[in-house]
């Protein structure tokens, strides 16, 4: 019996091993290495010189790395709640039994399908407040639209706008999970007397509530590490640096300024405040988060 | 229904699957296989261009591979060639010549990324008394040469003759001065009584890319050559008042969102000089070829930008594709060979006129002008010997401090800040940025 599970053993192994040494080699060898990089000196064209914590210490005295990040943690700010509730009132939406529901669920999930650089490109055409489409619709209403893109002010704006239009996926998440929510719940709430308000508040929400941390964690990571979007359409972070983000002066650290150990440090710290925020929405979620069964 | 006695359907299954399989498996080896070998060495050359100006370069290529019998070139286009380049350089599987952009130079020659070519051209006698100089020495990194030039381009003046007819102007005499850029400027903007800009004359950030120019074209310099950072000086603070002068003239926030639509219209129809929304800018020798594909009938001329100061005249700025050797290349000979063919007044001439720009070369070939298609290309050359060139200053922070002079224009037309205090702040920024790249150039005992 113990050679047998023993010999079961060393064929999982041996099954797995095409993922174990994948991650090894493309994800923990580069880990290791990036930590030891954002201790060096390191152009990436000639071998790398240790200077210690040179690169975090310049890194906390460098103006726009604090630029970067506040422009960063607004962004998220901003975003992941925007992103959330639509998220959410979308699949509620879509939870609902009405005719044609497949079709319109498709609509909402399409533009998550979109490439980032036609989205970005997209919505160039969209927000420009020269001649945009944006602008003109609300003219007719009676708003003067902004300056969607030139102004810094409003430069963030847009962007949220735009990550909200790309909920398809976080949609779905929620969707899945709020058909898993038994029937049976439901109805004993209707025997109450409960209204849909309450239904809401009381059932469907906590039954969500494990999909809900899944999709604000996935969330927090996914806005702190924007770059696509923001680089093609303002690029240089234009206007001045109001849409610059942290991984874009990541990226130019890394490949057009050479300095990989600098970039490496940043991808660090921005690990480190990931993990922090990660741990943090775990603990906090412990009371108001119920798992089933 | 009578069953068929002794046909199991499935038992063809697997058959008919595995012949599939191995047929698509044959004939994906056939189609991937390697050539079978010609004896030849292959040099690999990845250049950035597309369209017509590969081809251009794919035409001298060929006319190379036909030439002789023992190497065959093989030019791949390839696109953010500065950063694929880095990486394939330091994975060590880098091509054998690359074509990089003439400001990339300085870095990759601090990293002796790529070779210096002296002992090879002086073997060739390839020498810069041949080419012009501000051309030549975008090459040449602290007395050593690593880049030979491709196709380079000045910058002079294009303005929209028609607008300069409607307002009452002579298309024949465009501005020679900043003052008269600026009163003409006027006369050509167009504006609805709310402020909002329906035309502009001039805005000094369109089309951006050669922020950095101002301060030279006003007798200023971006660093002293040694180990200051000379952006906050006086010349350059009145340059970047007279850009800002243009905000308060018209409202920073009118030219922002007159100008927000431009972005990443240039190679388009959209394009505000093709468009007649925009009447003069500051363009290179190419825009004839956008001006001719987008907007044929457009009615142009092109002339030495004004001057800031009488004693900077013809201000024009040095743009340069270079080819490179990187390091670890495997064919260093052969590729040189080539570079050495691509360099020849015939080789040059043949991809300078097939990109339509000017040759990097002082001899000329009566035919290179007589077929040129750019009806000014002659100004463009005149302007590559203008006493007011100017070119990215060699520094290998380069790059990163042409981002922070972009921002402070920035900041500068939004009127967020007063020139004086963007170009200090740009200064006090970049100062310990050189510090740290010259005591670095210093420990690797590179002065």
């Amino acid at each position: 019996m113990k050679s047998i599970s023993k010999k079961e053993g060393l064929a999982g192994l041996i099954f797995a091993s095409p993922w174990a040494l994948g991650f090894l080699i493309f994800m923990g060898y580069p880990l290791v290495a990036s930590m030891y990089f954002s201790l060096c000196d390191y152009s990436v064209l000639k071998p790398p010189i240790f200077v210690g914590l040179d690169n975090y210490i310049s890194l906390f005295k460098d103006d726009l790395f604090w630029t970067a990040l506040k422009n960063t943690m607004l962004y998220a700010v901003l975003s992941l709640p925007a992103g959330m509730m639509t998220a959410v009132i979308l699949a509620m939406l879509l939870n609902t039994k009405s005719k044609g529901m497949a079709a319109y669920r498709t609509f909402f999930f399409i533009p998550s399908l979109v490439p980032q650089v036609s989205l970005a490109i997209l919505w160039r055409w969209l927000l420009d407040g020269e001649h945009g489409i944006l602008n003109p619709i609300l003219l007719k209403v009676g708003i003067h639209g902004p300056n969607w893109l030139g102004d810094p002010g409003w430069a963030k704006i847009s962007l949220v706008i735009m990550g909200m239009w790309g909920v398809g996926n976080a949609m779905l998440i929620y969707l899945a999970g709020l058909q898993d929510v038994p029937t049976q719940l439901i109805e004993a709430a209707d025997l109450d007397g409960a209204n849909s308000w309450q239904k809401t508040l009381n059932v469907t929400l906590p039954m969500i509530s494990p999909v809900i941390l899944f999709n604000l964690i996935m969330g927090i990571i996914g806005t702190l590490q924007v770059f696509t979007v923001p680089y093609i359409m303002f690029p240089n972070g234009t206007p001045a640096h109001a849409t610059y983000f942290y991984t874009e002066y990541l990226y130019d650290n890394a490949f057009r300024y050479h300095k990989m150990g600098y970039a490496s440090a940043m991808g660090w710290i921005m690990f480190v405040m990931i993990l922090i925020l990660t741990i943090f929405s775990l603990k906090m979620s412990e009371k108001h988060v119920h798992y089933q069964g | 229904m009578p069953q068929t006695p002794g046909v199991d359907r499935n038992a063809f299954t697997i058959p008919v699957l595995a012949i599939a399989v191995f047929g698509v498996l044959f004939e994906s080896e056939q189609l991937t296989k390697a050539p079978p070998p010609d004896k030849k060495v292959h040099v690999q050359y990845w250049e950035k261009w597309t369209d017509f100006e590969f081809d251009a370069m794919k035409k001298v290529v060929d006319a190379f591979n036909k030439s002789q019998d023992k190497i065959q070139v093989d030019i791949l286009s390839i696109s953010s060639i500065e950063d694929k380049t880095l990486m394939a350089i330091s994975g060590g599987i880098p091509p054998d010549v690359v074509g990089l952009y003439g400001e990339n130079v300085t870095q990759y020659a601090d990293n002796h990324a790529v070779i210096t070519l002296d002992d090879m051209c002086r073997e060739a006698g390839i020498t810069k008394e041949d080419y012009i100089p501000a051309f030549w020495n975008v090459g040449v990194v602290r007395n050593k040469l690593y880049a030979l030039p491709s196709t380079p381009a000045t910058t002079a003046m294009h303005y929209n003759r028609e607008l300069f007819r409607e307002v009452g102007l002579d298309p024949d005499k465009p501005p020679k001065t900043f003052d008269e850029l600026f009163t003409m400027a006027e006369k050509l903007t167009k504006r609805e009584p709310n402020g909002h800009l329906v035309r502009t004359g001039f805005m000094p950030s369109e089309p951006g890319w050669w922020n950095w120019a101002w301060g030279p074209f006003f007798g200023g310099t971006l660093w002293d050559g040694k180990d200051k950072i000379t952006f906050n000086s006086p010349e350059n603070v009145e340059a970047y008042d007279w850009v800002q002068s243009f905000s308060k003239k018209y409202g920073a926030s009118a030219m922002q969102s007159f100008q927000a639509g431009f972005n990443g219209t240039f190679s388009s129809p959209q394009n505000p000089f093709m468009t007649s929304q925009n009447a003069m800018e500051i363009q290179g020798v190419w825009m004839y070829n956008f001006v001719h594909k987008f907007s044929p009938k457009l009615d142009w001329s092109a002339a030495p930008f004004p001057a800031a100061k009488p004693n900077l005249p013809d201000p024009t700025v040095i743009d340069l594709d270079v080819l490179c050797i990187p390091t670890g290349a495997k064919h260093v000979k052969e590729a040189f060979e080539f570079l050495k063919f691509v360099e020849t007044q015939k080789g040059l001439e043949m991809l300078c006129l097939g990109q339509k720009k000017l040759t990097p070369l002082k001899k000329v070939s009566d035919g290179f002008i007589e077929h040129h298609p750019n009806p000014f290309i002659k100004l463009f050359i005149r302007m590559a010997y203008s006493k007011t060139t100017c070119a990215a200053p060699k520094l290998g922070i380069w790059s990163q401090y042409k981002d922070e002079i972009t921002n402070a224009t920035s900041e500068i037309t939004l009127m967020t800040k007063t020139p004086k205090q963007a170009l200090d702040d740009v200064t006090n920024r970049m100062q310990p940025m050189l510090d740290k790249y010259l005591a670095r150039l210093k420990a690797r005992g590179e002065e």
